[in-house]
């Protein structure tokens, strides 16, 4: 196992980039990282129940849409600050994470991936139909918040530092969550659930409880993502947001914090790139890039650099070479 | 008697596990050999490597042909009849469909009604029960399914892998009966690995004993029954 | 009265076609625990290729045989070309394989092809068959036929002949089965090879009820799903059993309740799934997939 010191180094150094950003930056970049450190919340959300827990979800779309549209119904019914809004959104997504993990732990596998990519196409006709709410098609309309307490900074920059702290602060969270006793019981079921519950885990709880936590990281990136985009409407929410979500934590590495990061990077940048390659048939270009990932890199960007460390370690600690070595 | 298996110094792993460590043995044509040993050993690796179902370094020799390295498919296409522990029976299909695959790999495929007629006079209790999925028959009646399975592929080797686990000692017996009528009667060398050691020794004529990956006695099976520290060690007196 | 079973005729021949797509998923569920998401999009580029032979002039029947021999051949490649390279790695990695290639799929399509709808020629007449009082479309008929004929073939192959039996026992067994010399991994591919020839068959039986378009066979892909999963994800027969039974209800919704149109149709695809998931996750027809400890 690489040592802790290394992932902290490697944090501390991307931290410090990323401050430094704003500061060399255009607005539009700025809201374009914003996006990405959304993104890898809602993918470490994600990765928190499918990656560690083994619950597979197409729908996270919906927690995301949740988030997104408590948020800006709170804002534009109601006036609420929102500021508010966020820890309030993740709440609710938490709940309805929570409740919606208790019908699902009859399914399994392949059966919990249809339920909830049932859930995710529905997600948009809901949307429209609840118009007094939703604003049906038209979506609710926003506007940038400015930066509070006099700072020096135009909105997008606020809301690129607010989009930062918020994803360390997740990061941390999850880091915490995950390297403990709960951390350890939730990859236990994922990995043998028989088991795990003769050990004395409550496996339905846990379960539950992880789709909630899962389902708020998602929400509360959703209501981040509605106050920097300042706009809501189902149709951005639809099911092809979910199976992008997937894509990410696949790509980023599954059972990895940091591979949300790079999911992210992935899943924003990489359709502008196959825009910018062939305006004819851009999603082609996306769709070689996906196969291409896969194939170089099975486990996930995070998977690959994890066993390259592995590797690059044990060839340290064996100079004279591996075979012959001693019997365990 | 000539080799038709000579294995030389095997090695094998499973991931950063190694698990054989350079064995050397030999099956003679037409003889019956048994590798001993507690769990663990590695006796259902060896019988695996042979099969090319796990990476490995050293020599495998089939009938004077390299083979280690290849695939499992075609290995079996040269002769090779595995019955792997578990059975590894087709449990949603047929007892006659289990049989039919048995002889998937010949290249001859002529006459298959009349070597499952064949096959099914070893194991009559197979003909009664053609027709049923072979998921509901006893333990003792799959595993005869197995091996009429692997004979249905007229091997020159058959490789057993602990034939007698979780069944009766009376049907075991009955089946260690008809892989010496099968060794006689068609041919077939066999390549026995079991726990059960003296049931093994009855049957076979050379014996290997292995350890944590490492052969560490061998000989005619006759000398290792009579052998002090095997016999309080594997058979109990 | 009449109507009813006009509409349930007419729900039985889209039900065979979404039966058809959900059979192509269930062929591969099976062997591989990967459900292809790219099933549709195969089926789309097929028929885009059909519809590119019979505007070179090719006869209706001539086209349609030469796409499933191309559809065919393209399946077993693609298995062996895009799927080997990564055949032992998590199944989700897998399933991003199979996004990215619907994503190809559908983009080069409309690359190539534009968004426009095209017009889709139906080998049967346009006159309407009379069964006494009740008049029937040809084309419900045919269709239902020709999905009911493809079947029948798969049925005969898989249930008697010895390659059909080898690919049963490489999709129940690969280890057994590569003890019995079969070669598994070409087992698959035969496998996506008859997946893709089935999927060109719903896609050419659809196309002149919906048009051609790239997107044609989104809407399908969900009721295939819906009807896998009502039929039971382990069962190929409860596949096409479950599509025959959505294509029913989802046509006797549409007519008799008023208030369904064609959004929420789709709304009523996806109960469907839900409410099996809830009472009967294995389907009607499936086996609950036991674990051993």
């Amino acid at each position: 196992m690489p040592p802790r010191s290394w992932t902290f180094t490697v944090a501390g150094i991307g931290l410090a980039v990323a401050l430094a950003l704003p500061f060399f930056l255009s607005n539009f970049r700025l809201f374009q990282f914003s996006q990405v450190y959304i993104y890898a919340m809602a993918l470490l959300g994600l990765n928190i129940l499918t990656g560690y827990n083994g619950q597979i979800s197409l729908g996270h779309g919906a927690f995301y849409a949740v988030g997104a549209y408590t948020t800006a119904i709170m804002i534009d019914q109601w006036n609420v600050p929102y500021g508010w809004t966020i820890p309030v959104a993740g709440l609710v997504c938490l709940v309805v994470g929570f409740l919606f993990g208790i019908p699902a732990l009859r399914l399994e596998g392949l059966y919990l991936a249809l339920a909830t990519f049932a859930l995710a196409l529905a997600v948009p006709q809901i949307l429209k139909y609840f118009e007094h709410w939703t604003g049906g098609s038209q979506g609710i309309v926003l506007s940038k918040p400015k930066a509070p307490w006099g700072l020096k900074l135009n909105p997008d920059q606020w809301l690129y530092f607010l989009c930062l702290g918020l994803l360390v602060l997740s990061f941390i969270l999850a880091s915490n969550l995950l390297r403990g006793r709960t951390g350890r019981a939730i990859v236990a079921i994922r990995d043998n659930p028989i088991a795990a519950q003769s050990m004395g885990v409550n496996t339905a709880l846990y379960k539950s409880l992880t789709f909630g936590v899962s389902a708020a990281y998602t929400g509360v990136a959703g209501a981040l993502s509605a106050v920097t985009v300042a706009y809501v409407a189902p149709d951005s929410f639809d099911v092809f947001r979910s199976i992008t979500f997937l894509v990410g934590i696949v790509i980023g590495g599954l059972a990895s914090v940091s591979g949300a990061i790079f999911g992210a990077l992935f899943i924003q940048f990489v359709p502008n790139w196959a825009m910018d390659i062939s305006k004819a048939a851009p999603w082609a270009i996306y769709g070689v890039f996906l196969i291409g990932f896969m194939y170089a890199m099975p486990r996930g960007i995070a998977g690959s650099i994890r066993l390259a460390t592995v590797r690059w370690l044990r060839r340290r600690a064996e100079p004279r070479g591996s075979s012959g070595g001693s019997p365990r | 008697m000539a080799a038709l298996l000579s294995v030389r110094d095997l090695q094998a792993r499973y991931g950063d596990t190694r698990v054989l460590r350079g064995i050397t043995f030999e099956v003679a044509e037409g003889g019956i050999t048994t590798i001993l040993g507690a769990n663990g050993a590695g006796k259902t690796t060896t019988l695996r490597a042979v099969c090319g179902m796990v990476k490995t370094d050293g020599e495998i020799t089939l009938a004077g042909k390299r083979i280690e390295g290849r695939a499992t498919e075609s290995i079996v296409r040269l002769g090779v009849a595995h019955v792997p522990e578990g059975r590894g029976t087709f449990v949603q299909l047929t007892v006659q469909e289990n049989l039919r695959l048995g002889a998937y790999a010949r290249r001859d495929p002529a006459n298959l009604n009349q070597d499952i007629e064949r096959v099914c006079r070893y194991f009559p209790v197979l003909a009664e029960r053609r027709n049923q999925v072979a998921g509901t028959l006893s333990g003792g009646e799959q595993q005869m399914l197995a091996v009429a399975r692997a004979l249905m592929l007229k091997p020159k080797l058959l490789l057993l892998d602990e034939p007698s686990l979780g069944l009766a000692p009376l049907v075991v017996r009955e089946i260690f009966r008809i892989i010496r009528t099968i060794n006689r009667e068609e041919h077939v060398s066999v390549l026995l690995v079991e726990q059960n050691a003296s049931l093994a020794l009855g049957l076979a004529d050379h014996a290997y004993l292995m350890e944590t990956g490492t052969v560490v006695m061998s000989g005619p099976a006759a000398e290792l029954r009579q052998n002090d520290a095997i016999r309080r060690a594997y058979l109990g007196y | 009265m009449d109507t009813l079973i006009q509409q349930i005729v007419s729900g039985l021949a889209t039900g065979g076609i979404y039966g058809s797509v959900a059979l192509a998923l269930v062929m591969i569920y099976q062997a591989t625990e990967v459900v292809n998401y790219a099933q549709g999009e195969m089926a789309m580029f097929s028929t885009y290729l059909a519809w590119t032979l019979l505007n070179a002039g090719l006869p209706y029947w001539v086209a349609f045989f030469a796409t499933l021999a191309i559809a065919f051949v393209g399946g077993l490649v693609l298995e062996r070309i895009l799927i080997r390279p990564v055949e032992n790695a998590p199944v989700l990695t897998i399933v991003i394989v199979c996004i990215g290639l619907l994503v190809i799929l559908n983009s080069v399509a409309g690359w190539v092809y534009s968004y426009i709808q095209k017009p889709f020629p139906s080998p049967f007449p346009s006159k309407p068959i009379q069964v006494g009082n009740i008049y029937f479309g040809a084309h419900d008929i045919g269709a239902l036929g020709v999905t009911l004929v493809v079947l029948a073939c798969l049925y005969v192959f898989f249930r008697f002949t010895t390659l059909g039996l080898a690919m049963r026992a490489a999709a129940q067994n690969p280890v057994s089965s590569r003890l019995c010399g079969i070669r598994v991994g070409w087992m698959l591919a035969v496998g996506w090879g008859l997946a893709a020839l089935v999927g060109a068959v719903a896609g050419m039986m659809v196309a002149p009820i919906v048009f051609l378009d790239p997107n044609m066979m989104a809407g399908i892909l969900i009721y295939a799903f819906a009807s896998a999963t009502l039929g039971g994800f382990t069962s190929p027969g409860g596949a096409v059993l479950g599509g025959l039974i959505v294509g029913v209800i989802e046509n006797l919704v549409g007519t008799y309740v008023s208030f369904i149109g064609t959004e929420l149709k789709l709304t009523v695809a996806l109960a469907m799934i839900l409410i099996v998931l809830v009472f009967r996750p294995s389907g009607l027809f499936g086996r609950a997939v036991v674990h051993r400890v």
